[in-house]
């Protein structure tokens, strides 16, 4: 007997018999003989459940976790505090073992908590639609990219070599597949080279992705990057880290058109890289291009505010191969996890988030440079990462800061020789000055 | 009770803070002493100002608007909406497996990587694949990921013409979805009256620029295509390639597999099949199956064991590249995998077995009552065609919104395009005799219904939080975030 599957063997014979067949297998003789299996899988025995936990236990004690390791490692996925109230709210089965909200009178809860999350993207963005969200950041910066090249019908897209190296290999996945034209732009200490910009910016150009901060921490100054997307009629298409709007100008202040990023730093654990959400968010023009779901604000028959899928003409399940995108599902837990982050942390909790991220950010630096072991890479201002170069091996400074307690420092080695020796560190509010003065400490001691 | 009605923003009021973070330690200078005054926020962000208690009171009360698995029988056709394993969700809370930085030293993430490998090793072994690539993050997203690994194959032969991919009538709307965004044409291949795939008409249009063809099995009527491997002979001797969309995969489990009936490529639904949670629309996973040929195409990097390490290896020169940052959706793989271990070999095949004698007492006892426009062994799902013509003019739409009066979610509707009034019914192997026995009898009453009292059906829902939304409304002036009144 199984705990998920509830028949007796008495239960059995009396369905069986309803259906007028002798034993179970006679339900599988629709299948050929031959490619029915003629033996049992392998893979084992069932497990009770402390059988199963120990078994994770054990596969645990090979992982060093960040809650025993202070960990100095950011690049895209950041060890922000997360509420209590996060785990506790997303862990209602109510939220979590229903699908997507196709009847809306027994989904509200999905749906408002979705418009919810709509509305907060657009207040941090402040862009005027988000749909439910998308698998993670680096697919959103693809969606954005169609939704340009839709718009524009050019098949051509230019981005920046600061935006994070793998949401540009996703990029180039899937633009391939459609034959649009995909020009990086290199950088120029440390910020998009705006003159290589202008000179490849032309009316074939249906967008251009620009990361700020970017890869390497650094703010981008948008405004020459704006003037000359927008003079030749392409979309300007902002990646951002959503954290860091509580502190930073708004996209919709710089001018974007699109806006997408990762939205795990609001509320989702590191997870060793998922299950994290992308958001995209837009002006009204693209209303109708927007990939994934929309939840929307209506009435019911009685009058009573209430709310739906909408806009659903340009989904899979109603268009078919004339979609916009493949999408079917959103990133629905954990884009509940945003709302209930940005909830808890309001206006005030979220800038002082990113400020303390920053102040502490810089603290380290300065500390680092100060050790003179250590130089700086680039002088541009930046939010809560840097680079930072040294005659030592990153695998040696890793290893050290290992032994002693500390994960520390991502290298940046196989973006190619001007890049040797150089890593990228990260500090969130997480960090104690103890914590960032001991991560010096033994810094300073690597010979 | 009272419905709650209230938004998050409507709770808000100046000052209140909900949180606490860590103390300032650094310094109190202002901000523009870090950065320039031209990258700092101008205006004040709007986000809502609550307490804790009012956020812990709002999403629980907003929570009980929701319908879920652990709330009754959710008979989704196409979606395996089964019970989810609390152990699961335990395991994946762990904090050995939650506090992980994807970009730590490989020796520090050794029990991820040794996870990712056995639970490859298991799907492996489930579908008869020789790899797997857990990266892709939904079913859709897996389909895309086969279709680009199709075409890489083709394109490393230099046969650059293959563009055509065929997909039956009755297949999921992302598949022919999918099929666009990998730069494919989809030809659609029609369904006899029996409900399987015309396979003279799949013949007629087999010619050197199809690059391959997109099979569900079971398909979406819930019903065995068992020509398959005629039909995998064909799309081969064409030179195409067989993919198998794994949705279904819920009927299948120890008693047939996919690689074992000819496809080259499945893509699973670790969100249907493995019981991980579908989390109100995602997160899911979707891992793709392949047989040996096509491993050195599949996404990067690849978990593999070496010299005793398992490692992340990116060396795959014809790789089609990467679908998603980092490495796929971790946290619902944790999930899975501890599925898979309490179940064992003879537990999943029991899962399908059940599954299958479900679909099918369901339907034995439905036919009479219900349109069933097929009416044959079904496998864990079966689709009926509403109550057809009838005085009243009731139609799908309405029983099911009905269904939601006396405490059921609906089916799936209107949905294989190809049986009209559809009402497509999965209950999975989780729900027990008593439960479809009572769901039987409701569906009963609710036929008597449209016979006695017809308005009852055509004004329902009456018992739920809201009633009959106007989508209309929604669509043609569209209200997607909320706003201050001013």
């Amino acid at each position: 007997m199984f705990p998920y599957i509830p028949h007796t063997s008495e239960d059995e014979k009396q369905m069986l018999s309803t259906i007028g067949v002798d034993k179970i297998e006679d339900l599988f003789e629709d299948i050929p003989k031959e490619i029915q299996l003629q033996r049992r899988l392998n893979l084992g025995q069932p497990k009770s459940e402390w059988e199963v936990f120990k078994q994770f236990q054990e596969l645990g004690k090979k992982n060093k976790n960040v809650l025993q390791y202070p960990c100095f490692i950011g690049a895209g996925a950041y060890d922000h505090w997360i509420p209590s109230v996060v785990d506790h709210i997303a862990s209602r089965a109510e939220f979590y073992t229903a699908y997507t909200p196709y009847q809306p009178e027994v989904s509200q809860g999905t749906l408002q908590v979705i418009f919810e999350y709509q509305t907060m993207i657009c207040q941090l963005t402040g862009m005027d639609i988000s749909n439910a969200s998308l698998y993670d950041g680096a697919s959103a910066c693809a969606e954005a990219a169609f939704m340009a090249v839709n718009k524009r019908r050019k098949k051509k897209i230019l981005v920046s070599m600061t935006v994070h190296p793998e949401v540009r290999r996703v990029l180039a996945t899937y633009m391939k597949n459609q034959g649009i034209q995909i020009v990086e732009i290199p950088s120029k200490e440390g910020e998009t080279d705006t003159e290589v910009l202008a000179e490849k910016m032309d009316d074939q150009t249906a967008g251009v992705i620009v990361q700020s901060p970017n890869f390497f921490g650094i703010l981008e100054d948008i405004e020459p990057i704006e003037k000359i997307t927008h003079e030749k009629k392409g979309s300007l298409i902002l990646h951002v880290d959503p954290l860091s709007l509580g502190v930073l100008k708004s996209p919709k202040e710089w001018g974007a058109d699109i806006v997408v990023g990762e939205g795990q730093s609001l509320g989702n654990p590191l997870q060793f890289g998922g299950p994290y959400l992308g958001f995209i968010a837009a002006t009204s023009d693209f209303m109708r291009k927007m990939p994934g779901r929309i939840v929307g604000e209506t009435v019911d028959v009685d009058g009573n505010r209430g709310f739906v899928l909408t806009l659903q003409a340009r989904e899979q399940h109603i268009r078919r191969e004339r979609a916009t995108s493949n999408i079917t599902s959103n990133q629905g837990l954990n884009a509940l996890r945003a709302v209930v982050y940005l909830s808890t942390l309001g206006k005030q909790g979220l800038r002082e988030v990113g400020q303390q991220s920053m102040e502490k950010a810089h603290y380290a630096f300065e500390k680092l440079i100060q050790t003179s072991k250590y130089q700086p890479v680039f002088l541009k201002p930046f939010f809560k990462e840097f680079i930072i170069q040294s005659s030592i091996d990153p695998s040696i400074i890793q290893k050290k800061l290992l032994d002693k307690g500390i994960l520390g420092g991502y290298s940046l080695e196989y973006m190619g020789p001007d890049y040797k020796n150089c890593m990228l560190f990260c500090v969130t509010e997480k960090r104690s000055k103890a914590e960032i003065d001991h991560l010096i400490e033994v810094m300073e001691g690597i010979e | 009770m009272k419905t709650y009605d209230k938004l998050i923003f409507e709770l808000s009021k100046e000052d209140r803070v909900g949180y606490r973070i860590p103390p300032k330690e650094i310094s109190e200078k202002p901000l523009e002493n870090y950065i320039p005054k031209k990258y700092l926020r101008k205006n004040e962000l709007d986000l809502p100002q609550v307490s804790e208690v009012d956020v812990v009171r709002h999403y629980t009360l907003v929570s009980q608007k929701n319908y879920g698995v652990d709330t009754g029988m959710y008979p989704l056709g196409s979606c395996t909406m089964k019970y989810n394993p609390k152990i699961n969700e335990d395991m994946a809370s762990l904090d050995d497996f939650v506090y992980i930085h994807p970009y730590q030293p490989e020796e520090t993430v050794q029990g991820c990587l040794e996870l990712m490998s056995q639970l490859q090793d298991m799907l492996a072994e489930i579908t008869g694949m020789d790899a797997i690539s857990l990266q892709p993050a939904a079913g859709a997203h897996g389909e895309l990921t086969g279709l680009m690994l199709i075409r890489a194959y083709h394109e490393s032969r230099g046969d650059y013409k293959r563009n055509k991919i065929l997909v039956p009538d009755s297949a999921h709307g992302t598949n022919p979805a999918s099929a666009a965004m990998a730069g494919l044409k989809v030809i659609e291949i029609p369904s006899t009256s029996e409900g399987l795939v015309d396979r003279d008409a799949m013949r007629q249009v087999l010619d050197d620029e199809v690059a391959g063809f997109m099979l569900t099995n079971p398909n979406t009527l819930g019903l065995f295509e068992k020509n398959v491997q005629e039909m995998a002979a064909a799309i081969h001797d064409a030179g195409g390639l067989f993919y198998c969309d794994g949705a279904n995969m819920n009927a299948n489990l120890g008693i047939t597999r996919p690689g074992d009936m000819g496809f080259d490529i499945v893509h699973l639904n670790l969100h249907k099949t493995f019981s991980t949670p579908h989390g109100g629309g995602g997160p899911g996973s979707g891992p793709i199956g392949v047989k040996k040929f096509l491993k050195k195409f599949l996404p990067v990097p690849v978990v593999q064991k070496k010299e005793e390490k398992y490692i992340l290896d990116y060396n795959y020169p014809e790789s089609i590249g990467k679908v998603k940052s980092f490495y796929g959706n971790f946290g619902v793989f944790l999930k899975a995998y501890a599925y898979i271990l309490t179940m064992g070999a003879e537990g999943l095949k029991r899962a399908s077995q059940i599954a299958v004698l479900n679909a099918n007492y369901l339907k034995e006892q439905l036919k009479e009552t219900y349109i069933l426009p097929i009416d044959t062994i079904c496998k864990h799902e079966f689709v009926l065609g509403g109550l057809g013509q009838n005085e009243a003019g009731i139609t799908t739409l309405d029983i099911i919104k009905r269904m939601i009066d006396y405490g059921y979610h609906p089916p799936t509707v209107y949905f294989p395009l190809i049986i009209s009034e559809a009402m497509m019914i999965e209950p999975t192997e989780t729900e027990s005799l008593e439960t479809l026995d009572e769901f039987i009898s409701v569906l009963k009453t609710i036929a008597q219904e449209a016979k006695t009292t017809p308005e009852l059906l055509k004004t329902a829902p009456h018992d739920s939080v809201v009633r009959r939304l106007d989508e209309v409304l929604a669509a043609r002036k569209p209200r997607v975030l909320w706003k201050k009144q001013s």
